[in-house]
């Protein structure tokens, strides 16, 4: 049984496609990010998976339960981090894991051990009876990862986990999703519009752009999609002595030379850097500096999509903040 | 059906509402204002209709309508508070029915709301109101139907609005019509007859003539036709209401 599967699953509001047939699986245990950037789709296909949102057409199974006609078992069977904060800033984080382990009908000796494990997990013991009106950003996050462990789930949506926290908490919260997904067999879906964040977790990546799944592969796979590592050398005196040796090597996918820069692809070029300095060695060829480049997933996502990820939110981004400003305005 | 489900939605009501002290105080106060302020003012005046009780026996009834008015449809439309803040995905996405998440809601309002009426009652008879114990008895009753209907109406309303922006058009537009319309401060045969009719086509109308004969013995109904509407129509908003809720978007 595969932990999600979808075919064709696809969500309209009104004339705009949001979602747009996308079909996949992820397996049992895997860690599995969805990365594109604000507005792909990625927070529309986890409602739809977690019953939230109706499905426009085509089906989604999680845990082998379908999604429209078996919600409650969907609901029994996952857990959830949603992209905003969605806890009662009235209530202690304490009492915000309290009602979620009384919703999910887990009785009173058990949920007294259980929420004293996920507070200890996410370093918030000392902090479970003050009001989360009065916890950080980065402290929300970790209450609400806890709560989402409280009722064992096979299946951890996690929707853009680390946004908006600062480098040294981003780290930490990596930590704990690997630990979940190693130690205790979750297994996760997140989505994130970070590479590095993508890169570092997920075992598999489905890239997604106006709705599509636009490639769908281990990270390295996808890397090497873009023919390799970059390496490229600058002489001391333009020559092209080296190139023509270099050329002739099996390893080397392209070379090309420009003055007293060359440069060529391989795979893994790292292993090939002290062949390149014996070579330029023999033949008397002063090397003044070597630079390695791995192709990154925003080379990748680039590559499919013709556009940085980067250049694509910065729309989204103001967007978000005019939002932000109605809200305080009126809160 | 989840009992459980219903009773955790009302726990987490009832702490809010302990924490809330801004919120307990002006409850009351509103409500304590117009009647001091009506109630002592119009003692002298002769209202048509009402002559020969005083005036704050006939206003007590309206104003402890009012105040549970305002209390019941706000806690209804604070559905979409729970939107606002994120905390409503937390609910709807958790392996219980629909149905429980609202009855636990109304049960919440309607706790607090039936609370308030009470107390405005008790600080009343301070002021000089009487009443006998099987007519507030009674009187428990219907303003147990009023809260109902209108945390019903409130959810209604509250599917049909995106945001909280609409609150205070809703004030304005709805609660404070519902208000002068159903005779909470003078009997509604003094209103023109085109009006009367929307007097008519009020719920609180008959919800607090209920009240009015349950505690002071005065009513321009029969007390079982009041009876009789504010069951219907406080399962009707009640079903209208969850329905709607179910039905909308919620993540």
């Amino acid at each position: 049984m595969k932990a999600i599967n979808t075919t064709n699953l696809t969500r309209k509001f009104g004339n705009f496609t949001a979602v747009d047939k996308i079909s996949f699986q992820v397996k049992q245990g895997e860690l599995f990010g969805l990365l594109g950037p604000n507005g792909a789709g990625k927070t529309t296909i986890i409602n739809m998976l977690s019953t939230l949102l109706k499905i426009t057409s085509g089906q989604a199974q999680v845990n082998g339960f379908d999604v429209q006609t078996q919600k409650n078992k969907v609901r029994e069977s996952i857990g959830i981090v949603f992209q905003e904060p969605a806890l009662d800033g009235r209530l202690t984080g304490k009492e915000n894991l309290d009602f979620h382990a009384r919703m999910y009908g887990i009785n009173k000796e058990e949920r007294r051990k259980r929420i004293k494990k996920v507070l200890k997990l996410v370093k918030l013991t000392d902090k479970a009876d003050e009001l989360v009106d009065n916890y950080s950003g980065g402290m929300k996050r970790r209450l609400e990862i806890a709560r989402g462990l409280i009722q064992k789930p096979k299946v951890l949506f996690l929707d853009e986990p680390t946004l908006g926290l600062d480098a040294q908490t981003r780290r930490s919260i990596w930590e704990y999703i690997k630990k979940l997904n190693q130690k205790n067999k979750v297994t996760i879906i997140l989505t994130t519009h970070y590479m590095e964040e993508a890169d570092f977790l997920c075992n598999r990546i489905a890239i997604i752009d106006h709705g599509k799944i636009i490639a769908l592969d281990k990270p390295s796979n996808l890397k090497n999609f873009l023919g390799g590592d970059a390496i490229t050398l600058e002489l001391k005196k333009p020559s092209n002595k080296l190139k023509q040796q270099l050329e002739q090597k099996k390893w080397v996918k392209s070379i090309k030379q420009h003055n007293s820069k060359i440069t060529l692809t391989t795979e893994n070029g790292e292993k090939h850097i002290p062949e390149i300095i014996r070579t330029a060695e023999k033949q008397k060829t002063q090397i003044t500096s070597v630079n390695l480049r791995k192709p990154s997933l925003e080379d990748v996502f680039l590559h499919f999509t013709g556009k940085t990820i980067r250049s694509q939110e910065a729309g989204q981004t103001e967007k978000m903040k005019r939002m932000r400003m109605r809200r305080v305005g009126h809160g | 059906m989840n009992l459980n489900a219903v009773y955790v939605m009302w726990l987490r009501e009832m702490k809010r509402f302990s924490r809330s002290k801004s919120r307990m105080v002006s409850m009351l106060i509103m409500p304590l204002l117009f009647l001091g302020g009506l109630g002592f003012g119009f003692s002298k005046m002769t209202i048509p209709g009402i002559e020969g009780i005083a005036y704050l026996q006939f206003l007590v009834p309206g104003i402890v309508g009012m105040g549970m008015l305002f209390s019941s449809t706000g806690s209804g439309v604070s559905v979409l508070w729970d939107k606002e803040f994120g905390f409503l995905k937390e609910i709807m996405v958790a392996p219980v029915s629909r149905t429980s998440i609202v009855l636990g809601r109304i049960a919440g309002g309607a706790t607090i709301s039936l609370t308030q009426g009470i107390l405005l009652i008790l600080i009343s008879t301070l002021l000089g109101f009487r009443t006998t114990i099987t007519g507030f008895l009674i009187g428990l009753i219907f303003m147990a139907l009023i809260t109902t209907t209108f945390i019903g109406l409130g959810l209604i309303l509250a599917s049909r609005m995106k945001d909280m922006q609409g609150f205070q058009l809703i004030i304005n537009f709805v609660v404070m019509p519902l208000f002068f319309l159903s005779g909470a401060l003078y009997p509604i045969e003094n209103l023109p007859a085109p009006i009367r009719i929307l007097s008519y086509a009020n719920p609180l109308t008959y919800g607090l003539d209920g009240l009015r004969g349950a505690l002071i013995g005065i009513s321009r109904f029969h007390p079982l036709t009041n009876l009789t509407i504010m069951i219907t129509l406080s399962v009707a908003m009640v079903s209208l209401g969850a329905f709607l809720f179910d039905k909308s978007d919620n993540a």
